[in-house]
């Protein structure tokens, strides 16, 4: 069984490879990534290809919209994770 | 047994290594074929004893500071994973648009510019700033924009002709490869990479650029090959099927991303019958290195590039001589903001640019006579130093070094048709050819520059090969 809090930490490790000169540290898990971090289009891309080959998690385009915050990815995320 | 892999490169210049880091970051088994011995395409280097020498890359367009959110170096640095500071810029002082009544200013802040306009046309400085927010809300990156020629835009902001020739000609001697006017999306992303965000110059030169992509792809598994030089690519029924090198070896893939150039990938594909046949640009150049014993700044310059123009009118075309004495691009890499490299000594460099014409330069070069050929270089030598006088340099120095190519040293080591630099007047923006699996990167898919090149590959490569892949 994955946790949240574990899923949570492996969204974190993705976003802290991919925002590099952005503090990851401080997130709050309920506003908006790209509020947060400069990530644009092309970064959330990276965030689904990481996702698939750190987790063979598949994330089909119709659910990008899911991945908007930390909170919405740990509870779209989660199920995936521990199937 | 036939060698296969998914995904050949061809050329391992700044889009080739970026897309070919991107690719193999996500799982592909990537080859990158290059001709020569080295890396960096038209942006490599050269060493003449202890002393290492860059060719091409004069300076880093597209200066941000880290904290500059979503501009092209810093989405570059991301989609790489290249922290900033390992690029180890390090800004420009100043530059100066040179012409024979006057002179513009400008640096990494667009205030200097505005103020230089201001002082120089009063009359235009209302449609100047127009101008910018003009450009600072257009899409450049756009790859449906159509192509409408710039100077027509922006004659819709400013009425001074000369004012616009002084605009243009950083634009226009940095990345066009069209003749006196370039498209509108393409004067905007130089306009934005040198008048916005300005130029800088990486510790150690085009190198450390070169080491990072390499460290990197070698980190994401890809790998490169080289004195391979692709003879064909092959296709069958419209479709790629693989790339012949040196004339003898057949590697098989499903997708080949081409930085050859468009007439150049177009002249080996193997079904070429069923391809439009794209121009060859027409403009190339010759540069005079040199080195002197003295830095730039104990010699009277601390501007960093100097645009020269001695005619009323700028001209931005391929001369009817060798080369067009009456204009060049000055570079002194010395005069960034910290000269304290490591590789540094108090030596100086200077560099001077002039365009120039193949055809002639091939003639002198391809002649039984080679002193002919060797006479006319050291006539552009002459001509940088005098050049270099009317810049304002002081002549109490000793060169301890100088080296000159031409037009045909630019052929050799690129293999771009007539010795071009900013490709074919023909772009692929969205990259795509008639043969399903060959794209087109770099200059002739049409970012500029060296961050537009290699932000071109990583999009080519986003775009046609890894979110095919998601879907």
């Amino acid at each position: 069984m994955v946790t949240n809090e574990e899923v949570r930490a492996k969204v974190l490790d993705i976003i802290a490879d991919i925002a590099l000169d952005d503090d990851v540290t401080g997130i709050k898990d309920d506003v908006a990534l790209r509020e947060q971090l400069d990530l644009d289009s092309m970064d959330f891309l990276d965030i689904v290809m990481e996702l698939k080959k750190r987790h063979k998690i598949e994330v089909p385009q119709e659910d990008y919209p899911r991945l908007a915050s930390m909170q919405s990815c740990v509870e779209y995320l989660g199920p995936k994770f521990n199937q | 047994m036939t060698e296969k892999v998914d995904c050949i490169i061809i050329g391992a210049g700044m889009s080739g290594l970026a897309s070919g880091i991107r690719l193999s970051m996500y799982d592909k088994k990537v080859l990158i074929l290059e001709k020569h011995s080295i890396e960096g395409g038209l942006n490599s280097y050269y060493s003449r004893g202890k002393r290492k020498f860059d060719v091409g890359l004069h300076a880093l367009t597209n200066f941000v500071n880290p904290k500059d959110k979503g501009k092209p170096f810093n989405k570059l640095m991301k989609q790489l994973r290249i922290p900033y500071e390992e690029f180890k810029l390090s800004p420009q002082n100043y530059s100066l648009i040179q012409f024979p009544d006057k002179k513009l200013k400008f640096s990494n802040e667009i205030a200097l510019l505005t103020e230089e306009i201001h002082q120089n046309f009063p009359t235009q400085i209302d449609g100047f700033i127009r101008l910018l927010d003009h450009i600072r809300a257009f899409d450049e990156v756009n790859l449906n924009n159509e192509t409408v020629m710039a100077k027509t835009v922006v004659r819709n902001f400013i009425s001074d002709e000369s004012l616009i020739e002084m605009i243009f000609c950083p634009l226009l001697i940095y990345g066009s490869a069209w003749e006196n006017d370039m498209d509108f999306s393409q004067f905007v992303i130089m306009f934005k990479s040198i008048f916005l965000e300005g130029f800088s110059r990486p510790e150690g030169g085009v190198r450390t650029i070169l080491n990072l992509l390499l460290n990197k792809l070698k980190e994401a598994g890809g790998e490169i090959r080289y004195k391979s030089e692709v003879t064909r690519i092959i296709s069958h029924n419209n479709k790629i099927t693989g790339v012949e090198i040196n004339h003898s070896h057949i590697i098989e893939c499903d997708q080949v991303l081409s930085s050859m150039g468009l007439p150049e990938t177009y002249g080996v594909v193997s079904e070429f019958e069923t391809l439009s046949r794209p121009a060859v640009g027409k403009l190339s150049f010759c540069e005079s290195i040199l080195m002197t014993d003295k830095k730039p700044r104990d010699l009277g310059i601390d501007a960093t590039i100097i645009f020269y123009n001695n005619r009323p009118h700028y001209l931005y075309q391929k001369p009817t001589t060798l080369f067009d004495k009456d204009s060049a691009v000055v570079c002194f890499p010395n005069n960034f903001l910290y000269d304290k490299f490591e590789d540094d000594t108090h030596e100086g460099v200077l560099r001077v640019t002039n365009i120039a014409n193949f055809d002639l330069w091939n003639d002198l070069k391809s002649s039984e006579d080679k002193a002919h050929y060797k006479e006319q270089k050291e006539v552009v030598y002459q001509n940088a130093i005098e050049i270099l006088k009317k810049c304002g340099l002081k002549s109490d120095y000793q060169m301890l070094f100088k080296d000159i190519f031409t037009p045909t040293t630019i052929k050799r080591y690129t293999q771009h048709f007539d010795g071009t630099v900013y490709g074919s007047t023909d772009k692929s923006r969205n990259g795509k050819t008639p043969i399903d699996g060959l794209y087109i990167i770099g200059t002739d898919q049409g970012f500029l520059g060296i961050v537009g090149s290699m932000l071109s590959g990583i999009s080519m490569a986003n775009l046609h090969i890894l979110q095919g892949d998601l879907k």
